[in-house]
């Protein structure tokens, strides 16, 4: 094997080195793969430099300094250790039971935005609703309820709702509403005229359109994108106790500040291996969904 | 010209029904078992996350009334003078904003220059070596899944409180989503140019520059931006944590029940937020349709 790769690459150096010693002779025989484009490589070079230089000045707004980083790191290095070993130090029932509830909010959250958004999607779909005013003005409401953070959602639910799980499940269904509705309406517009129109053409009415005609089409594409967003909503869960809407955030908070490190990576851990559980499992239901619209 | 349709024979109707009743039956019983198996698991969860539809209901006018005092009053006679009265802080909010714009782009920027140096390890085509394309992969990952609010909660007892916090951990948090991204988009390339370089007996690094980046500069640009959107997103709220920009305002605002402020910076995050989509939409949209012109 070792024998092989060093021929291998002496043959190598061989073409290289032959191909450079007629550098000369290969410039003047391919002069168009030689050739530069200067106002390519200019613009490129143009638009590095002008974001390096951003960058710098974004830095020295930012108050950012070598003196500080270099501190931190060396704190940071402290944490490491005073994270090894990862215990849960007899918390792992209070631990498991936040996880549970973090499950929860993000199922029940995701959930809720999806069935809001479902039948409001159509209504933003041009094929649907060709009237611009109506899918124009559903497109900027989407917007405005995506554009709004999650936490901020949080915040909001709580005044009304309280502190708690509760405020959580309604924040993710507010910030995944607007994401909804934006996914859903693309894929409706991105269908096959055809059914519906056969659908039309033998006498059904605008429901049939739609239910015969669209939803077959759009249900395996918007199933596998609720799943999709179930897999990301279990992360965002995990951060929405940080402002007291319940989950597994309120001990990840108050952990770090009285810096329990060991008990810190152990949630962490836990964390990323409910995660990737779940992302196990939504993938394979992604795959039996869209295989199956695959066989239809 | 009209055609009359002929109407289908009572018995021919019945055989059709029946014979569709059938076909779709199997459909039907599939369906019906994953509504049950979606009931139970509702149930559970609202169990779990203390749903009270009841509390809801009771309160739902609360946000109706939350919403209308965060309305300011603005009278048509004095419509300049109740605005600057809205916006009474606009310049000590608008430097915040542009902060957070900042720590955005900072951390986006830094997060994909460390995404760019591993994604060539990640991708499969390209490295060969199993553990170097395990370790990358499982570096990445991490930095994804670790959310960038805890790194934010973490930096800002390491590095003290301020924006510098929360531009690494959107940094480390970006570096793990595009990281992925990027390996992806490099594991799709054509392979013809990469095979025609180590041919001509170029190093891995030459194959790399020659062969890969001219392919995927594009995608990685485009997956940048997005990128850079969600950043915008997150650095918004970096200050309930304390790690800079417009979040801590935001916070003190509704925490303290400033009303009409909660609405003036909820207004410019919404305006900013979508101000940066549009923009960086038109930009993917015209690097894509350079990608497909090549």
């Amino acid at each position: 094997m070792t024998s092989v790769s060093t021929s291998l690459d002496a043959g190598r150096h061989a073409i290289r080195d032959a191909a450079i010693a007629d550098l000369g002779g290969l410039r003047a025989r391919h002069p168009a793969a030689f050739a530069t484009s200067v106002g390519k490589r200019v613009l490129t070079i143009g638009i590095l430099v002008a974001a390096v230089l951003l960058a710098l000045g974004a830095m020295v707004w930012l108050d950012f300094s070598l003196v500080r980083i270099w501190n931190g790191l060396h704190r940071l290095g402290q944490f490491a250790v005073l994270m090894i070993p990862p215990m849960p130090e007899g918390r792992f029932e209070a631990f498991s039971i936040a996880l549970g509830e973090t499950l929860a909010i993000a199922f029940l959250g995701t959930l809720t935005a999806a069935i809001l958004a479902f039948p409001v999607a159509f209504l933003a779909a041009k094929n649907v609703i060709p009237n611009i005013f109506v899918h124009f003005g559903m497109r900027r409401t989407f917007d405005v309820f995506r554009s709004v953070d999650t936490l901020i959602w949080a915040l909001m639910w709580i005044n009304v709702v309280g502190l708690g799980p509760f405020a959580g499940v309604l924040a993710i269904a507010c910030a995944d509403f607007g994401a909804f509705g934006k996914l859903f309406s693309e894929a409706i517009e991105a269908t096959d005229n055809k059914a519906v129109e056969g659908i039309a053409a033998s006498g059904g009415g605008k429901a049939h359109q739609v239910r015969f005609g669209l939803v077959p089409q759009v249900f395996p594409v918007i199933a596998s994108q609720v799943l999709y967003f179930f897999e990301s909503n279990t992360r965002s869960a995990t951060i929405i106790g940080i402002v007291g809407a319940g989950g597994v955030g309120s001990y990840l908070t108050e952990l770090i500040r009285v810096l329990e490190l060991k008990q810190v990576a152990f949630l962490i851990l836990m964390i990323l291996v409910t995660v990737a559980i779940i992302d196990f499992v939504s993938s394979k239901l992604r795959m039996a969904v869209i295989g199956k619209s695959k066989m239809v | 010209m009209a055609t009359a349709i002929a109407k289908l024979p009572d018995q021919q109707a019945a055989a059709l029904r029946r014979a569709y009743a059938q076909s779709v039956s199997a459909k039907r019983m599939k369906l019906l078992a994953a509504l049950a198996v979606l009931a139970i698991l509702i149930v559970i969860s609202a169990q779990m996350a203390d749903v009270r539809l009841g509390k809801l209901v009771a309160n739902i006018g609360n946000f109706g009334s939350f919403i209308s005092r965060t309305l300011p009053t603005i009278t048509f006679d004095n419509f300049f003078g109740d605005i600057r009265a809205w916006y009474w802080n606009f310049g000590g909010w608008f430097r915040l904003l542009v902060e957070t714009i900042l720590i955005a782009y900072l951390g986006t920027l830094l997060g994909g220059v460390i995404a760019f140096c591993l994604c060539f390890f990640a991708a499969a085509n390209l490295v060969r070596h199993k553990t170097t394309r395990f370790v990358a992969r499982r570096v990445l990952e991490f930095c994804r899944t670790v959310p960038d609010i805890v790194f934010a909660l973490i930096f800002v007892i390491a590095f003290g409180l301020g924006p510098m916090a929360g531009v690494l951990a959107l940094t480390i948090h970006t570096a793990g989503a595009l990281g992925k991204l990027f390996a992806e988009v490099v594991e799709n390339i054509d392979m013809k140019p990469v095979e025609g370089l180590a041919a001509t007996g170029a190093s891995w690094l030459q194959t790399v520059r020659f062969a890969v980046l001219p392919q995927v500069s594009a995608g990685f640009a485009s997956y940048g931006l997005l990128r850079f959107e969600i950043n915008v997103r997150g650095a918004g709220v970096m200050g309930f944590v304390g790690a800079g920009g417009i979040g801590q305002e935001f916070l003190i605002a509704i925490r303290n029940f400033y009303y009409t402020d909660v609405s003036a910076i909820l207004l410019m995050i919404i305006v900013t937020v979508i101000l940066i989509d549009l923009g960086t939409e038109q930009i993917r949209h015209r690097l894509i349709g350079m990608e497909r012109m090549r």
